[in-house]
C-alpha cells in the first residue's frame, strides 16, 4: 500500500493519497512507513521539478499532502521521525525583501535532496544569519532576494559573515529574480544559482553528497 | 463629420487615440501650451517614435529610449521611498529631476510612490510600505495571502463587483472591515422593504468606516492636486507619458492578490474548473478597467504587469490552459477598442514565445526581462513590439562600458528593421545613475537607423 501512497501524491492525486495514508494508519501501519513513502514521492516530486515535468502548483500541492499527512501521522508517531541527513544549510531572503517564493523553492528542493534545512524566512537581518551559524552550524548558506536593494542586503550578510569570524565555516550561496554572477562577486559569495536545481547541486558539491 | 466612436474600427479607434495623444489639451479642455516650439516638436516626434515602432508599418527613426523604473527616482534624488510617499512636493520633484535629467522618449508619471498618509488612515493590508513592515529607505512590497477564500469562487463568479465591494475591499483596508455589513443592491428594487438596506449606515461601526473613507478621499485628492499636474508639465516640456493606464491578467488578478500564490496554484488542481470560470467571470472587468482608462486620458497604452505566468513557475500546458486564454482575451478586448495593450513579462518567457505570438501584427508592446532577445526577436519580430531587457544586475553593479556593450548588442538584434523600445528589464530601485545614463546615450547612438 505504501507504494500505492508513493504514487498518489507523484501524481498529484490529493484525495487517494490523503485516503490511503488514512487507511494505512487507521490499519495500523508503521508510522514510519508511511512517512518514509511520503518521502520518497516527495523525491519524486523534486525529480521531476528537475525534469521540467512539474512546476510551482505540483511542488506547493504536493508540500501540503506531506503536512496533512505528517498531521495524521503525527499521533502514531512515538519519536521524531529521524531521516539521515546529508548536511545543514541555511536559507533565508535577506533583509529588506520579502519575497518568499523563490526561496521556498529551493527549501524544498534542498530538503527532498535529504539536507537538513533551517529556513530563517523573509527580511533575514544580517546578525540573524550570523547567529543561525553559530547556532545550527550549517555547512552551506543560501541568500535569496527579488529586488534590486537585495544586492547590497547580501553584499552586507557576507560582510557581516566575514566580520563575526564566520566566513571560513561556510560556503555562500545566492539566487533570486535578477541574481547572477555579476551580483555573486558585488556579495563576495562563492556562487550563484540560476535556479533552484543549481542550489542544490551546490549543496552537493561542497558538502561532498555523490 | 467623423463617425461615431462606436463605429470606428479598431484601426480607427487606435488611430485617434494616438490623435488625442499627440495633441494634448490642458486641465480646461484647451490646446496645452507647451514651453517653446521645441518642446512641442520634441512631444511629437518621440510619440511619434514609439508608435512606429509599437505598430511595425515603418521603422521609426531610431529605437525609442525609454528607462522605465520603481523608486529609482527617489533615490536618484537622494530621498528615502518613505519621504516620496509622504511628502507629495518631494516626489513630484524628485520624478521631475529624473525626467529631465536622462530625458526619456516616454515616462510613466509620479503616481507609482502613491500617498502614504492614504494607506495609513484606511489600514491597508495588502502591502508593506515604509514604516509598516518596510524601512523608509525600501520600497512599498505585497504582502501575499488569501484574501479570497477557496470555497469564495462562486461569490465572485455570480457577481464579481459586489464581491469586490462587499468582501474584498473590507478585507484588504481594515478601516473598511464594517462594509461587510453593507447590503447587496438588488435589495432596492421596490419601494416596499427599500428602508431595510439602509440600515447597516445608521450603525457605529459602518458610520466610522465611512468617515475613514471620506477622510481618505480628502488625502487621495491632497495628493492628486500635488501630483496631478505632473504629466501636463511634462507634455509641456515636451515628455509625453505613455500609460493610459493598466489592468491585470485574469490569472495574476487572483494569484496575485485575491487568492495569493499558493491558494491560486492549489486550486489549479483542486478546483480548475472554478478557477477557470473565475478568469471567465472578471475578464470583461479587466477589459473595462483598461479601455476605461484609455478613452479617460485619451491615448492608447495599457500596461499589464505580467507575474505568475512565467517561464518556471508554470507548465507549458498549464500556461496554454489557465494562463494564456484570459489574458488573450484581454487583450484582445483592448485591442478592440483602439489600445495598445502592454504586457511586462517580468523573469524568462523562453518557453511562453510561440504561444504569445497569436497575436493580430503590430497592436501589442512587450516587456521582456530575461529573455533572449534574438530568439524572441526571430519569433515575435513579425508581429509584437518588444520593449527592454537591459539587465538589473548590470545596472546595478555593472559599469558604463559593460552597459553600452549590452545594449549596442541589443540594439543590433533585438532592433533590427524597427520594433524595439530599449528599456530595463524590469522596473528598478537603487541602480548606478551612470550605468541608466549609459543606457540612454548608447541607445540614441547605435539605435539610430540610417
Amino acid at each position: 500500500m505504501s507504494k500505492e501512497l508513493v504514487n498518489a501524491i507523484a501524481e498529484m492525486k490529493e484525495q487517494e493519497a490523503l485516503e490511503l495514508a488514512k487507511e494505512m494508519v487507521d490499519g495500523g501501519s508503521d508510522p514510519m512507513e508511511i512517512m518514509g513513502a511520503a518521502r520518497d514521492a516527495m523525491g519524486i516530486v523534486g525529480e521531476r521539478y528537475e525534469e521540467g515535468t512539474y512546476f510551482l502548483p505540483e511542488l506547493i500541492l504536493s508540500g501540503v499532502m506531506l503536512n496533512q499527512i505528517a498531521e495524521m501521522v503525527k499521533p502514531k508517531l512515538a519519536e521524531a521521525v529521524e531521516v539521515e541527513r546529508h548536511g545543514k544549510v541555511v536559507v533565508g531572503t535577506v533583509e529588506g525583501d520579502i519575497h518568499d517564493i523563490g526561496k521556498d523553492i529551493v527549501v524544498f528542493m534542498l530538503d527532498v535532496n535529504g539536507f537538513d534545512v533551517l529556513d530563517l524566512g523573509i527580511d533575514v537581518p544580517p546578525q540573524k544569519f550570523v547567529e543561525a551559524i553559530k547556532d545550527f552550524e550549517p555547512q552551506v548558506v543560501g541568500l535569496s532576494g527579488f529586488l534590486t536593494l537585495a544586492f547590497d542586503s547580501m553584499k552586507d550578510t557576507v560582510d557581516a559573515i566575514k566580520k563575526a569570524g564566520l566566513r571560513d565555516k561556510v560556503r555562500i550561496m545566492i539566487g533570486g529574480g535578477q541574481i547572477s554572477d555579476e551580483i555573486r562577486k558585488h556579495a563576495g559569495a562563492d556562487a550563484y544559482g540560476a535556479d533552484a536545481m543549481a542550489g542544490v547541486s551546490l549543496a552537493k558539491e561542497w558538502i561532498g553528497v555523490k | 463629420m467623423g463617425k461615431e466612436w462606436g463605429e470606428l474600427s479598431a484601426d480607427e479607434k487606435q488611430e485617434a487615440l494616438f490623435q488625442r495623444w499627440l495633441a494634448p489639451k490642458d486641465p480646461e479642455g484647451n490646446d496645452l501650451k507647451f514651453q517653446s516650439p521645441e518642446a512641442e516638436k520634441g512631444y511629437k516626434e518621440r510619440i511619434t517614435r514609439i508608435k512606429d515602432a509599437i505598430q511595425l508599418k515603418k521603422r521609426p527613426d531610431r529605437v525609442p529610449v525609454m528607462p522605465l523604473p520603481s523608486m529609482f527616482p527617489a533615490y536618484y534624488s537622494g530621498m528615502t521611498v518613505e519621504e516620496v510617499m509622504y511628502d507629495y512636493d518631494k516626489c513630484y520633484a524628485a520624478w521631475k529631476k529624473f525626467v529631465l535629467d536622462f530625458d526619456p522618449d516616454g515616462h510613466m508619471g509620479c503616481a507609482a510612490p502613491g500617498p502614504g498618509k492614504f494607506y495609513e488612515i484606511l489600514d491597508y493590508k495588502l502591502y508593506a510600505w515604509p514604516g509598516h513592515g518596510v524601512a523608509p529607505e525600501h520600497p512599498y512590497q505585497c504582502l501575499e495571502g488569501e484574501y479570497m477564500k477557496a470555497d469564495e469562487y462562486d461569490a465572485l463568479i455570480q457577481d464579481p463587483s459586489a464581491f469586490f465591494s462587499n468582501v474584498y475591499l473590507p478585507r484588504v483596508f481594515g478601516a473598511l472591515e464594517p462594509f461587510q455589513m453593507l447590503p447587496m443592491l438588488p435589495g432596492i428594487l421596490e419601494m416596499y422593504g427599500v428602508a431595510f438596506n439602509f440600515i447597516p449606515y445608521g450603525l457605529p461601526p459602518v458610520q466610522g468606516a465611512l468617515n475613514s473613507l471620506m477622510e481618505a478621499g480628502g488625502e487621495a485628492l491632497k495628493w492628486v492636486g500635488a501630483v496631478g499636474g505632473f504629466d501636463g508639465e511634462m507634455a509641456t516640456l515636451g515628455y509625453p507619458n505613455i500609460l493610459a493606464g493598466f489592468t491585470k491578467a485574469p490569472f495574476d488578478a487572483i494569484a496575485d492578490t485575491l487568492r495569493g500564490t499558493k491558494g491560486a496554484m492549489l486550486d489549479l488542481y483542486r478546483q480548475p474548473d472554478k478557477l477557470l470560470e473565475a478568469m471567465e467571470a472578471i475578464t470583461p472587468l479587466m477589459i473595462k478597467l483598461g479601455v476605461g482608462a484609455a478613452m479617460m486620458n485619451g491615448k492608447p497604452i495599457i500596461f499589464i504587469p505580467l507575474h505568475k505566468g512565467a517561464d518556471g513557475f508554470l507548465s507549458d500546458e498549464q500556461f496554454k490552459t489557465f494562463y494564456w486564454p484570459t489574458l488573450r482575451k484581454v487583450m484582445m478586448g483592448l485591442i478592440e477598442a483602439g489600445c495598445i495593450p502592454f504586457p511586462a513579462a517580468e523573469g524568462g518567457y523562453n518557453d511562453r514565445l510561440e504561444v504569445i505570438k497569436d497575436l493580430p501584427k503590430g497592436k501589442t508592446l512587450w516587456m521582456f526581462d530575461q529573455t533572449d532577445m534574438a530568439n524572441a526577436k526571430k519569433i515575435l519580430g513579425d508581429t509584437v513590439c518588444m520593449l527592454g531587457n537591459v539587465p538589473l544586475d548590470l545596472l546595478s553593479v555593472g559599469t558604463p562600458a559593460q552597459v553600452k556593450d549590452y545594449v549596442k548588442e541589443l540594439t543590433g538584434t533585438a532592433g533590427k528593421g524597427g520594433g524595439f523600445i530599449l528599456s530595463n528589464g524590469a522596473f528598478f530601485d537603487d541602480i548606478k545613475a551612470e550605468n541608466l545614463k549609459a543606457m540612454m546615450e548608447a541607445g540614441r547612438e547605435y539605435g539610430a537607423y540610417s
